[in-house]
């Protein structure tokens, strides 16, 4: 049951390295600190998620972010109403963004290619409109929903759990997480999830996705019902989704309609894309980059670019300050915009599909310039 | 009853816009089989044409006279705009007047717009897949109105109706009815007429012209067209300009109706690509039928009776129905089989 | 008619197809015996992919029935009347272009195995040793051993068909559908596939042919029926046909090779 193949192992083996040991290697770079190492932790689950839907079956949904949306506001009312254990908040939310995905998948789904595309993202709009104006009391609008002191949380009450004066913190069995605390939490989940989205791409369900993706009128004519394995595998994904929007309100315990928005559902399709459509490290590479460069970019400032440019003569000086600083900052979207639109039209298969073929290149040339090479294990 | 008529009406202009949108996109996808997702930001794009003219023409000169004194009793600053300047009572009239107007800077430069677009970027896609497409003009138009952004800030731009035409039409005593029970302002109304002179354009351009004529067999049937050794890279490049102009044009008219920001182009886009598949991916009536229904719909939902029948109805409508149409009618209301099925 | 008691596996019970005022077939009837090759020949726009595609459910016949082992097919999906054990090549093959072909054969023994629908996300497809030693004795026997993990996009044409026979062959089914399963092959390619049918024959598996090539029709034949104008104008064994003047002026051209 959980065996893996050596080459998966190996991938797991390595994925849990680089992503426990993130705040060593990421200081250089000056991003380990918790937070922004849980935003990478938490991006790269949505986006492995969405890459089992996306990747496997060519189901390209643009509605995900409703998924996460509902997690977090499930998680936060799991810590409102019941307790501030992650766990039930967790479990609640995977449940209810599964039901959710179950309805709205089994509607989208009866339709392929672009129609689909359009349904996904007509409910996604749906339900982000809802939270926005009607469902107030559930989502409290715009101001985001946010825990309260005087919350009622039963189960806590039951056991005589206290938080003291001040909002309370989530915990996990009884121990506060803070900072690092919550970064490795979700650094295990991701680990977790990679290892299930690593099963299913062995398993014949992934071969049979796989199958619907690559000619699905074969698909039925072999015997497939290919409905349920589409659903099955939205399912899937929308779970993650929900996981991942858990964990947003888990490390910082508040729920917003902008996590909902449909250019978030588009990001995520950004970062699988960018990484590379179906393989197993492309989303969580492409998650990792996308936030990083947000991180960097959003936050550099005027002064800085000064800096940056202070050898330079004054007039070019202040020129390139102008120019460079519509890229960044509040800008940075500007950025993300042209990163999109190079990557697709210079990397049409992701950054691992590129690594590869660099790899490919280098193995084909080494015999012609090297001596002979180690022989190569076979894939 | 006469609420209802009202909202009818409202939803008239908000539904031409849709429909030029729209139309837009389908002659895109028609003929080149692009799914643009950049097509709202050129309605974005024509918005700021207005913006920019306006800007443009209201460049200020500034004289001191010193016969009148201010409070404070230092002279008067007079600002007078420099085409007054130059024009007289006619500039005065181009200010008050500068939507319309702008329209004349507006055509050419979507139409640069357009083909820079397609030459630049959208040729090389007519062979990938549409996931890509829409990735590569998602990216593009996040990039557009980003520039935008970079230029403009993010506050919105209200523009002025022409002061002529401020006014409402009391069309409740063609009906019959009192007077003062059911007007429509008179810019929703040339709104409604611009759209409809657009699209009529349109569709005469494609029904009676020769170009329109290869347009047409390209929609019906790219491969056998392209096999007939016309020029399709070209037709294509035009058909791509038109498609930005339309797009820019209903820009331009409707800023008086709705001050343009930075993310309009995002916010129509949804809209008028669920316009597009409820009336059918690739169909141009259907487009503009769509349009016109979606918008009526939307208004009518935005009803205070409707809303307190149905709460956030106004919110959820235009979806709601998009879903209903695509599960009931798998093509939309006047799709063709096997159009973006793959 | 007056045989002896032979099995009908597969039975189209006097179906009609309109289209809008168009009739592609009228009061066909056809009968299979299991275990038998029954070929369908005709001239082009007879109506012959018609009817395959009344008998494997693609389309709905206007009136009649197509029964298969006592059940009958008529509104039911493609994998149903596949999980009662028909199997169907294409005209142009259907394959799974981004699968290795490896993949291409495992995938329809899985259907065979697991039903329509089966979450199977524990085991790994490796590890399937049986599926995987019954597709590389198929893959075998197809020549194709030495482009297992090439994705299947690469492969010729004629590889493609070979390679969704195999798909079709893996499943075991019952009645074997075959759209002119050797269309587009060379000479050699086209010996290759007959032998290959021969020796599935010896399996009892029943197979219901579409040819144009009247080398193929009368080397697997053991029965056939001539479609014209949406109508069958003769059944019988193939010398019967060969020797039916209808037949000849129908289809033929007078003449048979």
């Amino acid at each position: 049951m959980f065996s893996l193949s050596r080459k998966d192992l190996t991938s797991l083996v390595v994925l849990a390295a680089i992503v426990l040991t993130m705040p060593i290697w990421l200081a250089p770079f000056g991003a380990a600190y918790p937070g922004l190492m849980q935003k990478f932790a938490i991006y790269a689950i949505f986006a492995v998620g969405f890459n089992i839907l996306f990747g496997l079956t060519g189901y390209l949904s643009f509605g995900h972010a409703a998924f996460v949306g509902i997690g977090s506001y499930t998680a936060v009312w799991s810590f409102k109403l019941l307790t501030m254990d992650i766990l039930p908040a967790m479990i609640f939310a995977v449940i209810i963004s599964g039901l959710f995905a179950l309805v709205i998948g089994y509607f989208c789904l009866r339709r392929t290619g672009i129609y689909f595309s359009i349904l996904t993202l007509a409910f996604a709009q749906m339900c982000y409109s809802l939270a926005y104006s009607v469902l107030t009391p559930l989502t409290n609008g715009e101001t985001g929903l946010l825990l309260a002191g005087n919350d009622p949380r039963y189960i806590d009450k039951m056991f005589g759990v206290t938080y003291g004066s001040g909002l309370p913190t989530p915990t996990f069995l009884g121990t506060t997480l803070g900072g690092y605390g919550g970064f490795y939490l979700t650094a295990i989940v991701l680990i977790v999830i990679f290892f299930i989205s690593q099963k299913i791409f062995a398993s014949p369900f992934g071969m049979a996705l796989r199958g619907i993706k690559s000619n699905q009128t074969r698909m039925m004519y072999t015997g497939f019902n290919t409905k349920p394995y589409t659903l099955a595998a939205f399912v899937v994904s929308g779970m993650i989704a929900g996981l991942a929007g858990a964990l947003l309100s888990v490390t910082d315990p508040l729920a917003g309609t902008e996590r909902m928005r449909w250019t978030e559902s588009g990001n995520v399709v950004l970062m699988t894309i960018l990484g590379g459509v179906g393989t197993l490290f492309g989303p969580i590479v492409g998650a990792w980059l996308i936030k990083y460069f947000e991180n960097i970019f959003s936050a550099i400032n005027s002064n800085m670019l000064n800096n940056f440019f202070s050898f330079l003569p004054d007039g070019i000086q202040s020129l390139m300050v102008t120019v460079t600083s519509k890229f960044v900052g509040e800008g940075w979207h500007l950025t993300l915009g042209l990163m999109f639109v190079l990557i697709v039209v210079f990397l049409p298969g992701g950054l691992v599909e590129g690594a590869k073929r660099v790899a490919a290149r280098f193995d084909r040339k080494k015999p012609r310039t090297g001596p002979a090479p180690a022989p190569q294990p076979a894939e | 009853m006469t609420a209802m008529l009202a909202q009818l009406l409202n939803g008239l202009d908000k539904g031409g816009a849709y429909a030029l949108i729209a139309l837009g996109l389908t002659l895109v996808f028609g003929t080149l089989g692009v799914v643009n997702f950049a097509h709202g930001a050129l309605f974005m794009l024509g918005c700021f044409c207005a913006v920019t003219f306006r800007y443009l023409i209201t460049i200020e000169t500034v004289t001191v006279d010193p016969t009148k004194l201010t409070p404070w009793g230092s002279p008067v600053e007079v600002r007078t705009p420099l085409v007054q300047n130059w024009f007289g009572d006619f500039g005065a009239v181009m200010v008050d007047y500068s939507v319309p107007i702008s329209l004349i800077l507006a055509v050419p430069t979507m139409l640069a717009i357009g083909i820079a677009m397609e030459r630049g970027l959208i040729k090389h896609f007519y062979k990938r897949t549409h996931a890509e497409q829409i990735l590569v003009t998602f990216g593009l138009a996040i990039v557009l109105q980003e520039v935008v952004k970079a230029f403009f800030g993010a506050n919105p731009y209200p523009q002025p109706i022409p002061t002529d035409l401020r006014s409402a039409a009391d069309i409740g005593i063609l009906l019959g009815l009192e007077p003062r029970t059911l007007t429509y302002p008179w810019w929703r109304i040339i709104y409604l007429a611009f759209s409809l002179f657009v699209i009529g354009g349109v569709f005469a351009f494609l029904q009676f012209t020769t170009f329109g004529m290869v347009v047409r067999a390209g929609m019906a049937d790219r491969e056998t067209v392209g096999l007939m050794g016309i020029d399709i890279d070209r037709r294509f490049t035009i058909v791509f300009g038109l498609a930005a102009v339309v797009a820019g044009v209903a820009g331009v008219m409707y800023t008086p109706l709705l001050p343009p920001n930075y993310h309009l182009g995002m916010d129509f886009l949804v809209l008028s690509f669920v316009v597009v598949v409820v009336g059918g991916m690739g169909s141009l009536p259907g487009a503009v039928v769509a349009g016109f229904l979606l918008g009526i719909l939307q208004s009518i939902a935005s009803m205070t009776e409707i809303k307190s029948l149905i709460p956030g109805i106004d919110q959820v409508i235009i979806y709601l129905v998009a879903v209903i149409i695509l599960l009931v009618l798998p093509r939309g209301l006047m799709g063709r089989r096997g159009v973006m099925e793959s | 008619m007056a045989q002896s008691e032979p099995n009908i596996i597969l039975h189209a019970a006097d179906v009609q197809k309109q289209f809008g005022g168009l009739r592609a077939l009228s009061d066909v009837d056809l009968q299979v015996e299991e275990g038998k090759t029954h070929a369908i020949i005709g001239p082009n726009g007879a109506g012959k992919s018609t009817l395959l595609n009344v008998i494997i459910g693609r389309l709905p016949p206007t009136s009649g029935a197509v029964i298969f082992d006592g059940t009958v097919l008529t509104g039911k999906q493609p994998h149903e009347i596949n999980q009662l054990g028909i199997s169907r090549v294409f005209q142009t093959p259907e394959i799974f272009p981004d699968l290795t072909v490896l993949q291409n054969v495992m995938a329809p023994a899985f259907a065979r195995r697991d039903g329509a629908f089966k979450i199977n996300m524990l085991r790994s497809v490796d590890s399937e040793t049986e599926i995987r030693d019954e597709a590389l004795s198929l893959l075998e026997d197809i020549g194709m051993t030495g482009r297992l993990e090439d994705n299947a996009a690469s492969l010729s044409r004629g590889d493609k068909r070979r390679l969704e026979l195999a798909m079709c062959l893996i499943q075991r089914p019952r009645l074997l559908l075959l759209d002119e399963p050797t269309a587009g092959m060379s000479r050699h390619d086209t010996n290759t596939t007959i032998d290959l049918l021969k020796k599935i024959k010896s399996r009892g598996m029943t197979k219901v042919i579409i040819e144009h090539d009247m080398h193929v029709v009368f080397s697997l034949a053991d029965k056939i029926s001539v479609l014209a104008q949406g109508r069958i104008i003769a059944s019988g064994l193939p010398q019967e046909i060969k020797e039916d003047p209808r037949v000849q002026e129908a289809y033929l051209g007078g003449s048979v090779e």
